[in-house]
């Protein structure tokens, strides 16, 4: 065992995703506590890595199964370069490739794992991480005493910032061609997503609309106050995937991300998935009749009333 | 074309979680229990599968709080064949566990593809498609949105993040962790799952509890978020609140008065 932190550096194309600079930041805090290092992997982006310089060493692999995200040739070479290298503790985020390996390498491995994770400290020679559970409404602190374990931590739990600052890490060039064959997964196309009737993420004020809504039916009163607002309307994904409102009004981790002056919130729960997309909104209102909804806990403002009476007296009261 | 597809129980959200003494489970005697909403979404495209390509569909759950009625309904649904796996235990049952016992419940059934939900709100230690992939020596993909079958493969699309989407082909049999099914799920009427409950059909598989998880975290306790960084709450009639939200909204700048 090592007391190194070692981090998934996720990219798209070449470019590295802020949440890799979350977690390095929060990698550096730890590898610092327990004098260890921070070792960053990068698969299929070489030229990325001058960019991590908050790790103190970049393991980089190229292959052509590594060119694009691809689950199983990440798997196979992640779990070689964590054999070698022998990390105490593994930091994923809750992406999609994070849902995939986080599982996966705790499994081959053998590391404990907590997921959903939003804060995570030293503590002595263990890991103590706070999860968030139940969709926002429950945290769980978990101590992580084992010689490996894995996090898998929501994106945004962390500034990005320290995950920036400046060192000149050593980068080690592995070849990894022998575990990247024959693969039982080929990736055959990445589809971006279509542009849509409106540009949410250009709106100063968005009514967003959730699940709470109840039918497609119920849109046209919500879709009234927007009109009145001069605002577009957005959505949390179940009101997309429901076919209520087009995929291009969807907020959150796999939508778009939004950061209006004011951020109407009708009938949403507060899932992080749907919070990621909406963090830095300047003003948060929210209506939800559970007052126990996790959205109240990320609003400024909030009513526990009915969102259809809500939605009713401020179409009138903006009319007036 | 066998698809298995993993079914679980998790409490209601919307309802208040009432904490088990001890501070380390949800009061599972009192609280609503559901089909976590992931599952009912993998459950929808294993049955639009089978309406497609033909074949079976099993699905299998652990004997949770109110599996019966889940089971019910899949079979309601069109699913052929019902498992309840018994002889667990009560209590939270760790995603790693969980894994070990389904892997070995697949290693006798005859199956070409696992489905079950991306996630669930209680997956504390890892969601089960990879958790149960990497167990069963599978491949796995998770966050998957459609599924399409192709012979000996299957035709996946992964959602990467920001609405991009992936297009995989995946051999099989593998393990999908579905996002969203090609529709909403389908209801059943209550005449219908009456009619399939007093027929019985759930089948019910002693499981051998696999001792061998690497279950070196320890839970110290659960707890409700911080009230501190609460919303200031907006209180009166629907009128006197959408007034304070007008005034808010036209404080910023947004709306003429
Ligand atoms: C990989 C992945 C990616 C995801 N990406 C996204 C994403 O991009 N965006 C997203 O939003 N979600 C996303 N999700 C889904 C997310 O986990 C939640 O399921 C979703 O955000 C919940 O939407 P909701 O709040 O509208 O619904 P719910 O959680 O069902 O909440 C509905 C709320 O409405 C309230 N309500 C009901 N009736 C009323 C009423 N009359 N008046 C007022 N309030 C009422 C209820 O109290 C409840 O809190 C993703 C999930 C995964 C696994």
């Amino acid at each position: 065992m090592s007391n190194d932190v070692l981090v998934l550096a996720e990219h798209q194309e070449g470019r590295l995703l802020e949440t890799s600079f979350e977690l390095l930041g929060k990698a550096r805090e730890l590898a610092d506590a327990w004098g260890g290092k921070v070792v960053a992997v990068l698969l299929g982006a070489p030229d990325a890595a001058a960019e991590l310089s908050a790790a103190d060493s970049v393991v980089s692999c190229e292959h052509p199964s590594l060119a694009g995200y691809n689950p199983e040739a990440y798997e196979r070479a992640l779990v070689e370069i964590l054999r070698e290298r022998d990390p105490r503790l593994v930091l994923f985020s809750t992406t999609t490739a994070g849902l995939d390996l986080s599982g996966a390498v705790s499994v081959h491995l053998r590391a404990a794992l907590v997921s959903y994770v939003v804060a995570l400290s030293a503590e002595g020679d263990n890991a103590l991480a706070t999860a968030r559970i139940y969709g926002g409404k429950l945290l769980a602190e978990v101590e992580l005493s084992g010689p490996r374990s894995v996090g898998a931590v929501i994106s945004g739990s962390f500034p990005a910032a320290f995950g920036r600052a400046g060192g000149t890490p050593e980068v080690a060039r592995v070849d990894l061609g022998h575990v990247l064959g024959d693969l039982r997964i080929t990736v055959t196309s990445v589809v971006a997503p279509e542009a849509g009737d409106v540009d949410i993420t250009a709106a100063e004020l968005l009514v967003s609309v959730g699940r709470g809504i109840g039918s497609k039916d119920n849109i046209e009163l919500v879709e009234e106050l927007a009109d009145a607002l001069g605002a577009p309307l957005a959505a949390s994904r179940p009101v997309v995937d429901q076919g209520w409102l087009p995929k291009s009004r969807q907020v959150g981790k796999s939508g778009h991300t939004v950061k209006p002056k004011v951020y109407l919130m009708l009938g949403i729960s507060g899932a992080p998935e749907h919070l990621e997309g909406m963090a830095d909104a300047e003003l948060v209102i929210a209506c939800n009749t559970d007052p126990a909804a996790p959205v109240f806990d990320v609003a400024d403002y909030g009513t526990t009333l009915d969102l259809f009476d809500i939605a009713d007296e401020l179409t009138r009261a903006v009319k007036a | 074309m066998r698809v298995v597809v993993a079914l679980k129980q998790i409490p209601d959200l919307v309802e208040e979680l009432e904490l088990a003494s001890g501070g380390t489970d949800v009061d599972r005697e009192f609280l609503k229990f559901v089909l976590n909403e992931f599952d009912d979404q993998a459950l929808e495209e294993a049955l639009c599968l089978k309406e497609s390509a033909g074949g079976e569909v099993t699905v299998v759950a652990f004997d949770e709080p109110d599996a019966d009625r889940t089971l019910y309904t899949a079979l309601a649904k069109g699913a052929d064949r019902a498992v309840k796996l018994v002889g667990v235990g009560e209590g939270w049952l760790s995603g790693h566990r969980r894994a070990g016992l389904l892997a070995s419940f697949l290693g006798n059934a005859a199956f070409d593809l696992v489905l079950t939900g991306v996630q669930a709100a209680d997956d504390l230690d890892g969601q089960l498609p990879a958790l149960l992939g990497a167990r069963a020596g599978l491949p796995h993909v998770s966050v998957v949105v459609r599924v399409e079958l192709d012979g000996p493969r299957a035709k996946v699309s992964q959602e990467l993040g920001g609405g991009t989407v992936a297009e995989e082909e995946v051999q099989l049999p593998a393990v999908l962790g579905i996002q969203t099914a090609r529709q909403a799920p389908r209801y059943v009427s209550i005449s219908r799952y009456r009619e399939i409950q007093q027929a019985g059909g759930i089948e019910e598989v002693e499981i051998q509890s696999s001792a061998d998880e690497p279950d070196t975290y320890r839970l110290r306790r659960l707890f409700p978020p911080d009230t501190a960084g609460h919303a200031e709450m907006l209180t009166g009639t629907p009128a006197e609140v959408a007034e304070r939200i007008a005034e808010l909204i036209r404080s910023k700048g947004l709306v003429k008065s």
